[in-house]
């Protein structure tokens, strides 16, 4: 037995050289591998689109201000906590820590945000549906930067009036209001919260809304960077000579990545992602709670009062297509999550929605093996790919990342 | 208990195909990611439903069909005879053959727009490759459905 697995083994590696073989020495692509590379390309990326829910969203002057919020501090419950905290701008605005921590720790690895502009979704479950809404989640989450919705128009009035009001108009008179309220939070801002009358909680909702539009109006212009894929995609698309741009071993994983390795199922267009939900069998985290995924962040996104179709949108009747026709149940959308660009993830370790894997071959390989999903059903399955090709892959996605750089400064 | 047989080895004797197997199953998935759907597809955008009681046209707002954009098309919708189907109650359902999977939103049909015409909201395709529509149509005459072939 022994020797037949010993033959068997050599028939094995026979056949991969042979593939191999054939993978190098063929720098022909076919007409579907060539459209497939090209649709790659961060050239392909079309103008980054208006978003209709906010209006400031292209404001300069918003987005100065976004950015001085992004930064501060005094947006937290104990001053120490800023967006940039978590996302670190020398970082591709991420932490490279498995949980993000603010205040406490929380259940997720905290995302990049370089071109989330063009995501209908936000969060790895994509329980909020602009970056707007996404920038006042954190904001109140008592293990981020643990504030509230009336601190924060509090910090505005004192610090931001004259910058807010050249944006959004003048800041209502907020002086005879608790220091803390919220519909969210602790006992006694929720009471705060209901001690006040609905034109106060609407103003006070109108400036955290506000908040987060100056936010976002910062974050749009994070975008990725042009990388040395895009230059060999584009060369081979303009029919250049694409000599030495890639190495044989990066071009043998471009060939399975777009090929046998299957990542272009999710992992398409100029992002490197489809922008949807997939459960691919990650492993749950250990010491964490129970983490369904897509499944539970539908009806958060529903009753979100700052999503695309509530009154603190800028939006009209016929924008949020994406919300309004949302799939919304579903077997497969339990345990998926949001598959995430591509674009510098090999200095982004470590990966998926928990940071369960800690490096980019466990990721590899986790694909290649495809493991039963801890709950629902795993899309993937086995690809029998070698460990050559594993490791072509990785070096592939090491292309990804711009030259010379590390992070996504704005 | 006998003793005297040989341990039942005639399994393990062929676990040196597990390579070559696995192998041969990897070329057919390339083969079948980067193959373009079958030659012999009708891609037609007008289609007879099923049962022959309804004729189907799908009008794409662009072509070629964009890639992760949010879509809205208008669907025609006629008897045999050519005469526009007013009035008709329609669904809207997809996905990807070769993939197993659904669409990645729930389109809808939000406005009739009269002579047998009807507008959809809410289409994606989020990857390329062959995606099947599968159009449901009552009426009188009864409900049946026609399915379309996309090569994105």
């Amino acid at each position: 037995m022994r020797a037949s697995l010993v033959v068997g083994g050599v028939l094995a590696a026979t056949a991969l050289a042979g593939w191999s073989w054939f993978t190098l020495s063929s720098p022909v692509w076919s007409p579907a591998e060539t459209k497939l590379i090209a649709s790659l390309s961060l050239s392909t990326l079309p103008p980054l689109p208006p978003d209709p829910s906010n209006a400031v969203g292209d404001d300069p002057a918003a987005a100065a201000l976004g950015r001085a919020l992004f930064f501060d501090t005094r947006l937290s419950g104990n001053g120490q906590v800023a967006c940039a905290s978590c996302h670190l701008p020398d970082k591709q605005f991420q932490d490279g820590t498995p949980l993000a921590s603010g205040m406490g720790q929380t259940n997720r690895r905290t995302m990049p945000i370089a071109g989330t502009a063009y995501n209908p979704w936000l969060f790895w479950d994509g329980r909020r549906d602009s970056q707007w809404s996404q920038a006042l989640g954190p904001l109140e989450s008592a293990v981020e930067h643990g504030t509230d919705r009336t601190q924060v128009a509090h910090v505005i009035a004192a610090a931001y009036a004259v910058d807010y009001e050249a944006v959004f108009g003048a800041v209502p008179d907020l002086s005879n209001l608790a220091e803390h309220a919220s519909p969210l939070g602790s006992d006694a801002a929720r009471a705060s919260w209901a001690a006040l009358s609905e034109a106060e909680r609407d103003a006070i909702n109108r400036i955290f809304a506000n908040v987060g539009k100056a936010i976002a109006a910062f974050e749009r212009t994070i975008l990725p960077q042009p990388t040395r894929f895009d230059a060999y995609a584009d060369a081979l698309t303009a029919g250049h000579d694409t000599t030495g741009l890639l190495t044989p071993t990066e071009l043998e994983g471009l060939r399975l990545f777009v090929g046998k390795g299957e990542c272009t199922k999710c992992h398409n267009g100029p992002l490197l992602t489809d922008q949807h939900f997939h459960n691919t069998g990650v492993p749950a985290a250990p010491g964490l709670p129970a983490d369904s995924g897509r499944i539970d962040a539908i009806a958060q996104v529903l009753a979100d009062p700052f999503n695309c179709l509530g009154i603190y949108s800028d939006a009209g009747p016929t924008d949020c297509a994406e919300l309004r026709y949302m799939d919304r149940e579903g077997h497969d959308l339990v345990r998926a999550y949001k598959s995430p660009s591509l674009r510098g993830v090999t200095e982004r370790a470590p990966f998926m929605h928990a940071g369960q894997l800690g490096t980019l071959a466990a990721v590899v390989r986790h694909y290649n093996e495809a493991p039963a999903a801890p709950a629902g059903h795993s899309e993937l399955e086995p690809l029998a790919m070698s460990e050559a090709e594993l490791a072509a892959l990785e070096a592939f996605l090491g292309t990804l990342s711009e030259a010379g750089s590390e992070g996504n400064q704005p | 208990m006998p003793k005297s047989s040989p341990a039942p080895k005639s399994p393990l004797r062929l676990l040196w195909l597990l390579p070559v197997l696995l192998i041969g199953v990897g070329g057919f998935k390339v083969a079948a990611m980067l193959q373009p759907p079958p030659s012999d597809l009708d891609l037609s955008l007008t289609q007879a439903t099923e049962q022959g009681l309804y004729i189907g046209t799908l009008e794409p707002s662009a072509s070629p069909i964009p890639v992760g954009q949010i879509l809205t098309w208008t669907v025609a919708v006629t008897l045999p005879d050519g005469q526009p189907l007013e009035h008709a109650d329609l669904s809207i359902d997809g996905g990807m053959p070769q993939h197993g999977h659904g669409l990645p939103t729930e389109p809808q049909v939000t406005e009739d727009l009269g002579g047998g015409r009807y507008r959809v909201e809410g289409l994606k395709f989020n990857m390329p490759g062959w995606w099947t529509i599968k159009l449901s149509v009552s009426a009188a005459a009864g409900t049946d459905s026609a399915t379309f072939n996309l090569s994105l």
